[in-house]
């Protein structure tokens, strides 16, 4: 499908025969209904994403959800900069979660990238939805904000603006558009030296049709993209006003806690409420399909209450299974069977057949709880056949469906409220519902509104997690050491289409994924595939050049002669981070690179072990080639979240199950990277100019497989299994200090 | 019932006295500011100052703060400010939180802030171990080289 820039709807077929509807930002009846629904006294909108007011102050309203990727903020610079507008006189505004704001764009930046991706063609069967509302959502995802409605659909509603600005204030002097320049929220003819704001001619321009094609700026152009600018939402999140999904109150609100059936997929049989509702404040206790709930006055009430209350669960046939048979289940699947395609190349049976020496390395790795920091919440008031809505959610579109079709209210009855959400990372994206329904069903009980809120250890015990994979690799070689074949077996899902692939110039190459279907309920986790899949890749391609008897970096620069965004990225990370040069004794650096959502990644960590034998990052130097840097500030914050975060798992991470359900509770069982823990972080942005790459996720997929291969040089040993903390370096480390 | 001083009015409420701060802030008080993370005292989310000294409100419970003060980060820059009518509306290590663009998603930032605050009160030259050992909240978002660096500002 072409993706054009001009204004009018796009559609794109789905797999299965569906069709997603989508826009761009100027379409004619949707300009016109901004008009009618959301003008006020006097405004008037140019596009359906900017609002000039007669006092020349603009409005730019953004449809994605800010959790602190700073979308706000980048997507408004991008319309800003197009239009030419002040940004001293820019309003930023959560657009609202009405079908106007659909981020249609972003769904087709997927397509045009990956397909359909899975969580949407799970859209098309779902009962809720038909297949034309598929394109009403609000999806914040993918690490696709702006290079996707950032790039298509805010910069030319920006241009466009500016365009019908233009053509408004030509007309008015009865002079030739291209005799007008535009600069800081002012059309100007400088033959005549007259200048006008854009607030003055805002009334005019919202008459005409916006241009089929407005002209974007050349990068040389830009005025505000590019520029580290400092983030809007941020005052409020120092001072403690920032609103987010769980601070929704109110003098009348009732506060839910629930204890969810502890095997997944398993119902309530029977509760024992009594000794709950004799408590103060505890109004309601309700029975629902899979989990039993406390209504109190106040949540801790609720919470303690439901200690006491006895419910009993199902038993089913997962009730002993562990991570162990898990794991032993993969093992099974990967031997009984081939699977399906991922890619195949060359002939690599053969390869590995006639080889001069074949290695093989077996790795694995556990499921992860997402835990962002704002536990899953919901409130919701249903009353006189209207539900207010308040969730931190990627998608307040489909939030609002979805909370509509379980209250039975038409979708238009439910109000939706936005905030900030304490960290997504994935959780927060559609089909995570638990809490939504849940919530939704308990406030069905009440004219009041009703806030659910998991406990830690609910929220731990009751995610959706990031896949255990499983993955065997062999590696075939010749007389002389060079690598002929790469042969990979995983367990699937797949969810990121390519993620298994290498970049390498290997040239037989066999890539399989055998399903390996479990009990336990999955969702995207930063960076999805690419978490696992790259610490896969990444350390088996590190055994490769062990084995080759060649250093990494050069065995990665020498297989990546047709990936010159690789080896600049690989070049200016090792670079920096001294590569190759002398370190303190007792340090190793370990490599990894990979390309995902778009933006290409190398990370140089700079290893040790501690008196204890516990690995130590003392600091890691990351090269990011996105195309270019839209808030350089932003692109370094990003990355330095995403190489914590998926240090984090490399180090720490494991959600393990003990008899069908979750073994971890909190924090202190599901460790994280703090103060003490985090390492130095260096941020080189490489600006290829290549087309805009994701930023919210593709510097998590390196670090592990960075650190663990330093950890090899360092100690001698393989990790094939993360987390780190699981495997015992003590001889290494006496050896180290002989 | 429970007394105590929350950014410097006087507050009574009746509630059982084992109910811990956090929630009679937010459910009682309507003073969401102060975050619910863990309920362990293990994320710091949650942290505010009794008389000065950070706390962890999740397991404090409102028997044992009778008659004390308590600032959250709604009020820490009023509290600081005390009488001077003059004094800016931030205080310098929430200045310094926006210099630095500290915050990501934020929730954890208001708890990260107490206990900075507090423990720039008490050890205004704190050294790195000293950071280290102290602030031990969780920043799921990792904003932890950020957090350095403008503690750095402060104290350099």
């Amino acid at each position: 499908m072409k993706i054009s820039r001009r204004r009018f709807i796009v559609s794109t077929a789905l797999v299965g025969g569906g069709v997603l509807i989508g826009y761009a930002a100027t379409r004619p009846s949707r300009h016109r209904r901004a008009n009618t629904e959301l003008a006020q006294n006097g405004e008037r909108y140019v596009t359906s994403f900017i609002k000039i007011n007669p006092d020349n102050r603009v409005t730019i309203y953004v449809p994605h959800s800010e959790m602190g990727q700073g979308v706000h903020t980048s997507l408004s610079m991008m319309a800003a900069d197009e239009l030419d507008a002040n940004w001293e006189l820019v309003d930023i505004e959560q657009a609202p979660a009405i079908d106007l704001f659909a981020n249609g764009d972003l769904v087709k930046g997927f397509a045009k990238e990956f397909g359909v991706p899975s969580f949407l063609e799970g859209l098309i069967g779902a009962a809720a939805f038909k297949v034309a509302e598929v394109m009403n959502l609000q999806i914040t995802g993918g690490s696709s904000s702006v290079r996707y409605t950032g790039d298509v659909a805010m910069r030319t509603a920006g241009a466009a603006a500016r365009e019908m600005l233009i053509a408004c204030a030509a007309a008015r002097w009865g002079v030739s558009a291209t005799e007008c320049t535009t600069a800081l929220s002012h059309v100007q003819h400088n033959a005549s030296g007259r200048s006008i704001a854009y607030g003055e001619l805002a009334a005019d321009a919202a008459l005409l049709e916006p241009p089929e094609a407005p002209v974007l700026k050349t990068p040389d152009q830009w005025q505000i993209m590019g520029k580290a600018i400092s983030r809007n939402d941020i005052p409020a999140k120092v001072d403690g006003t920032a609103p987010y999904g769980i601070d929704a109150h109110s003098e009348d609100m009732l506060y839910a806690a629930i204890q969810f059936a502890p095997v997944f997929g398993t119902k309530l049989v029977s509760v024992d409420g009594s000794a709950a509702l004799a408590r103060r404040g505890v109004k309601r206790v309700i029975e629902l399909e899979d989990a039993v709930a406390v209504v109190a006055d106040n949540y801790w009430r609720a919470k303690e209450a439901l200690k006491l209350v006895n419910a009993v669960f199902e038993t089913s046939e997962f009730d002993n299974v562990s991570s162990v048979d898990i794991f032993a289940g993969f093992d099974r699947s990967l031997a009984a069977s081939a699977g399906d395609t991922d890619k195949e190349q060359g002939d690599a049976e053969s390869a590995m057949a006639t080889a001069a020496d074949v290695i093989e390395g077996n790795y694995r790795v556990p499921f992860l709880a997402h835990a962002a920091m704002e536990p899953m919440n919901c409130t919701v008031h249903i009353q006189n056949g209207k539900a207010d809505l308040w969730t931190s959610t990627q998608d307040a579109l489909g939030i609002k469906g979805r909370v509509a079709s379980i209250a039975g209210l038409p979708e238009t009855a439910v109000n939706f409220h936005h905030s900030y959400l304490g960290g997504g990372f994935g959780r927060r994206l559609p089909f995570n519902w638990n809490v939504i329904d849940h919530a939704t069903l308990i406030a069905m009980e009440f004219d009041v509104p009703v806030k659910t809120v998991l406990s830690r250890e609910d929220d731990m015990q009751q995610d959706y997690y990031r896949p255990a994979v499983s993955s065997n690799f062999k590696a075939a070689f010749d007389g002389a050491g060079n690598v002929l074949a790469w042969h990979n077996r995983f367990t699937g899902p797949i969810q990121v289409p390519g993620a298994s692939h290498i970049p390498y110039a290997i040239e037989n190459q066999s890539i399989h994924v055998v399903d390996g279907p479990t009990h336990v309920p999955i969702a995207a986790w930063r960076s999805v595939d690419h978490s696992q899949q790259t610490f896969f890749t990444e350390s088996f391609i590190d055994e490769i050049a062990h084995r080759a008897g060649k250093n990494p970096y050069q065995l990665r620069m020498e297989l990546l002669q047709d990936h010159p965004r690789h080896r600049k990225v690989l070049e200016v990370a090792a670079a920096a981070a001294g590569y190759g040069n002398d370190l303190p004794e007792g340090r190793a650096l370990g490599i990894a690179v990979q390309e995902s959502f778009g933006s290409i990644v190398a990370e140089v960590a700079e290893v040790s072990l501690d008196a204890n034998n516990r690995a130590v990052v003392h600091k890691v130097t990351c090269a990011i080639d996105c195309g270019r840097a839209i808030n350089p500030d932003t692109v370094e914050s990003q990355v330095e979240s995403g190489i914590i975060f998926g240090l984090t798992a490399a180090l720490y991470g494991e959600i393990s199950i003990e008899k069908g359900r979750v073994a971890q509770n909190n924090f202190p069982d599901y460790e994280m990277v703090r103060m003490a823990t985090s390492p130095e972080i260096e941020v080189h942005i490489v600006e290829s100019g290549e087309a805009l790459g994701g930023l919210g996720e593709p510097a998590t997929p390196p670090i592990a497989a960075a650190v663990t291969n330093a950890l090899y040089i360092l100690t001698g040993q393989r990790v094939r299994e993360l987390p780190i903390r699981k495997h015992d370096f003590a001889r290494a480390n006496s050896l180290a200090k002989v | 019932m429970a007394s105590f001083k929350v950014n410097g009015v006087e507050r009574t409420l009746d509630v059982e006295p084992e109910m811990p701060l956090l929630w009679a802030l937010r459910d009682e008080l309507g003073l969401t500011g102060t975050k619910f993370g863990c309920g362990i005292a293990s994320c710091g989310a949650c942290t505010v100052h009794v008389n000065g000294m950070a706390v962890r409100s999740c397991v404090t419970p409102v028997s044992t703060v009778e008659g004390q003060e308590i600032t959250t980060i709604e009020g820490l820059a009023m509290v600081a400010a005390g009488a001077n009518p003059s004094a800016p509306a931030l205080t310098a290590v929430q200045q310094a939180w926006i210099d630095h663009q500290v915050p990501q998603c934020g929730y954890c930032q208001a708890g990260m802030i107490m206990a900075v605050s507090a423990l720039l009160a008490s050890n205004p030259n704190p050294s790195a171990a000293d950071v280290d050992s102290s602030i031990t909240n969780v920043c799921r978002c990792g904003s932890y080289p950020r957090v350095r660096k403008a503690i750095r500002s402060l104290t350099a």
